[in-house]
């Protein structure tokens, strides 16, 4: 597909939803979401159509989707691997659970691997405080993260 | 007749292999051709003992965990669908001392119940608040919840019933509820529970806290890292819409009360509530500055009750039994129940609702059997990211708002994490400038700026480079962060640092180089 086709494409399919969800009140978060959803991450290009169906400027949406650490202006790999960073899974030896996984994947956080097979991103509590250290693969949770899981980790995303 | 057999469907439980043993447990009664059917209830909250399968019996329930998937095809050989004994056999789960212990009012179904039966929650006692408020003037309704002396369970502990009068009393053509589900605190997921475990109670909280101002509309905003949560709140308000407890006539009544669920996006500061409202509204989230307060002005400049989960699935039971009934639990200004969870290294962590008035030391070494590593416990964090870091010496602080803020400390959203005594206060204090660094809403200079220079010169104490020069730096940073901040992030941060410092004063002392160097 031609680029300009392929930003065509884009465009259809992002307008579809933003004239599903513009009647919401407060529509925007719910826009980018379902965007994200749609294309793994939200498109530059789609940011100039929110803004028209919103009524409000470039500027706003863009400021918008950078305040929030879940949208990518990228897609992420094939898999997203989310380790828990915050106190609870600290005091269970989360810190040296997150450097055995990031040596296992051969990078760091906010980094994709090579193949494009796995994206490693911190986060700050999954709710799992009782269950340190955790993780959350792709929006499954894993809790009491140690060398048993992390391989089972690895070998899921590497398969 | 059906044997009923109850696996978690809780974040926790999942997260110990819940549904694998969910799996094994289908398989088994199928290929044993048993009359039996699986409920995937919530947690009870005894996360040490998670997967914790139960079956009810004749004798009532019986309880067997940490069970995992191999364990099932042995379960079943020791008549599991009779209760039979067997070596991860709990027998009753109300006599295990960690529940037995407990008061639970707000989580009274939590565990017992499938999640979206509706008929499970009349069973239980659930809607009876909502009808009494049906039955009773708005004024009536908000005057029960003052005096029940419920405070905001958030952090902030402003009472709900002079917050909900103040939206009553606000005339407008649209008011709004709003429920704060952004439970972004480490240690805490009581909110969680109650969403995956028992997501009517906090519908019904709502609708009346709808029906007690004059609201129609409410939102549960959600974070993004709760994707259980936010299904099971989903198909929770469809369930109830279905059934008539939301919409234009609730419960058949002529009050109107519907709700959205809408999902975070990854920012902690979305938990401060005008940051929400504007995160709600479809804007950045900062934080805005109050006056205008949100129950005059709130969400689309709308009078707005704003209120933490476990506030509003408080309120069901105050309405239920009386606002005495709940005011009767607590010490102080301190009323009623608090859910506390105790987290990261305790040797049972989980959820433990109980009156106002343990002590710290209770909770931890009595309740929390102090840490699963089986070493000291040498500190614990009350109340999240921004809350403090207590010693041993100070293991005799009620829990109570009240005691533990004379004691430079917050009891927050009630999360406590325990941590040994290989722990590194200067490594926690250092993490506590690095969070708010990440997750300033960069409004106040203090905050955005002052955390990363907080991180820098503690790194600097760290390497022993003018170790006493840089202390005082900090404590004077603190103090600017403390009083320059709109908003408790930037104003609390100091809290964790401080406390650190003061308590735990040899983990930032110069290190002899020798050692610094390892
Ligand atoms: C940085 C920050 C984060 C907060 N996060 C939460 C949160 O995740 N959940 C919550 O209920 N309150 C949170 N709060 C407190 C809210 O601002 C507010 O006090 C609360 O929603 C009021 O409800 P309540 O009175 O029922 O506690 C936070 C406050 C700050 C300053
Ligand atoms: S203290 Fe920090 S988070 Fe709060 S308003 Fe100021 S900059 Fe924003
Ligand atoms: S601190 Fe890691 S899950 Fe809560």
């Amino acid at each position: 597909m031609s680029m300009q086709a392929a930003s065509t494409q884009i465009a259809s399919r992002a307008t579809a939803i933003i004239d599903e969800m513009k009647a919401l009140e407060g529509p925007l978060l719910p826009i980018l979401h379902e965007i994200q959803e749609e294309f793994g991450h939200v498109p530059a290009e789609t940011l100039p159509i929110i803004a028209k169906a919103l009524n409000i400027s470039n500027a706003e949406v863009h400021g918008v989707v950078t305040f929030y650490h879940d949208y990518r202006n990228h897609p992420a790999g094939r898999h997203v691997l989310k380790v828990c960073r915050a106190e609870a899974c600290q005091s269970m030896g989360g810190d040296a659970i997150a450097a055995q996984i990031s040596q296992a994947l051969g990078i760091g956080f906010h980094e994709t691997t090579k193949d494009n097979s796995v994206t490693l991103e911190p986060v700050y509590c999954l709710g799992l405080c009782a269950c340190a250290p955790a993780a959350m693969l792709d929006g499954e949770v894993i809790g009491r993260l140690d060398a048993d899981k992390i391989e089972e980790i690895v070998q899921e995303v590497r398969s | 007749m059906t044997v009923t057999i109850y696996i978690p469907r809780d974040s926790g439980a999942l997260a110990l292999g819940a549904e694998k043993v969910a799996k094994a447990v289908a398989q088994e009664i199928e290929t044993r051709g048993l009359d039996a059917k699986i409920v995937r209830n919530g947690s009870r909250g005894l996360y040490w003992l998670e997967p914790m399968v139960e079956v009810a019996t004749d004798a009532g329930r019986v309880a067997y965990g940490p069970v995992t998937a191999k364990d099932v095809a042995s379960l079943f050989d020791a008549g599991l669908t009779s209760g039979g004994e067997h070596k991860l056999s709990l027998g009753d789960p109300e006599k295990i001392p960690f529940l037995a212990k407990q008061t639970r009012l707000t989580f009274a179904r939590c565990g017992i119940t499938d999640p979206l039966s509706l008929e499970d929650y009349r069973t239980h006692g659930g809607l009876k608040g909502l009808e009494n408020a049906i039955a009773m003037t708005p004024a009536d309704v908000v005057k029960q919840v003052t005096d029940s002396g419920l405070r905001g369970r958030g952090g902030a502990g402003f009472p709900t019933g002079i917050k909900w009068k103040t939206v009553l009393d606000t005339t407008a053509d649209r008011k709004y509820i709003v429920c704060n589900a952004d439970e972004g605190d480490s240690a805490t997921f009581a909110d969680r529970m109650i969403m995956e475990g028992d997501p009517f109670v906090l519908i019904e909280g709502m609708t009346i806290a709808g029906i007690a101002t004059g609201a129609t509309k409410g939102f549960v905003y959600i974070r993004s890292e709760y994707p259980h949560a936010v299904a099971t709140m989903q198909k929770a308000v469809e369930v109830a819409r279905k059934a008539g407890v939301l919409g234009v006539n609730v419960m058949g009544s002529p009050n109107a009360f519907d709700m959205e669920i809408r999902v975070g996006a990854g920012a902690y500061v979305c938990g401060e509530e005008t940051s929400l409202l504007n995160s709600l509204e479809g804007k950045r989230g900062i934080v805005r500055a109050k006056p205008p307060l949100p129950a005059i002005q709130g969400l689309f400049g709308k009078p707005t009750v704003i209120n933490n989960v476990i506030s509003l699935a408080s309120v069901p039971i105050v309405m239920d039994r009386g606002a005495q009934h709940y005011k009767d639990f607590g010490m102080g200004r301190s009323r009623g129940t608090i859910p506390i969870q105790i987290a990261g290294n305790a040797k049972h962590g989980g959820l433990f609702e109980a009156a106002f008035g343990l002590t710290l030391g209770e909770i931890v070494d009595e309740i929390g059997g102090g840490t699963v590593t089986g070493r000291p416990v040498k500190a614990v964090q009350v109340g999240g990211p921004l809350g403090a870091y207590f010693p041993r010496s100070l293991f005799d602080t009620p829990f109570d708002y009240e005691a533990f803020a004379a004691r430079d400390g917050l009891i927050g959203h009630a999360g406590i994490t325990v941590f040994d005594d290989t722990a590194d206060m200067l490594k926690q204090a250092r993490f506590a400038m690095e969070f708010c660094a990440i997750e300033s809403c960069g409004k106040c200079t203090p905050c955005r700026i002052g955390s990363t220079r907080g991180v820098e010169t503690i790194d600097k104490i760290a390497h022993n480079i003018e170790p006493e020069k840089n202390l005082a730096l900090v404590t004077d940073l603190c103090n600017t962060m403390k009083f320059g901040s709109l908003c408790a992030l930037g104003g609390f941060t100091p809290y964790p640092v401080m406390s650190a410092i003061n308590h735990f004063p040899e983990d930032f002392r110069p290190t002899p180089v020798a050692q610094a160097a390892e």
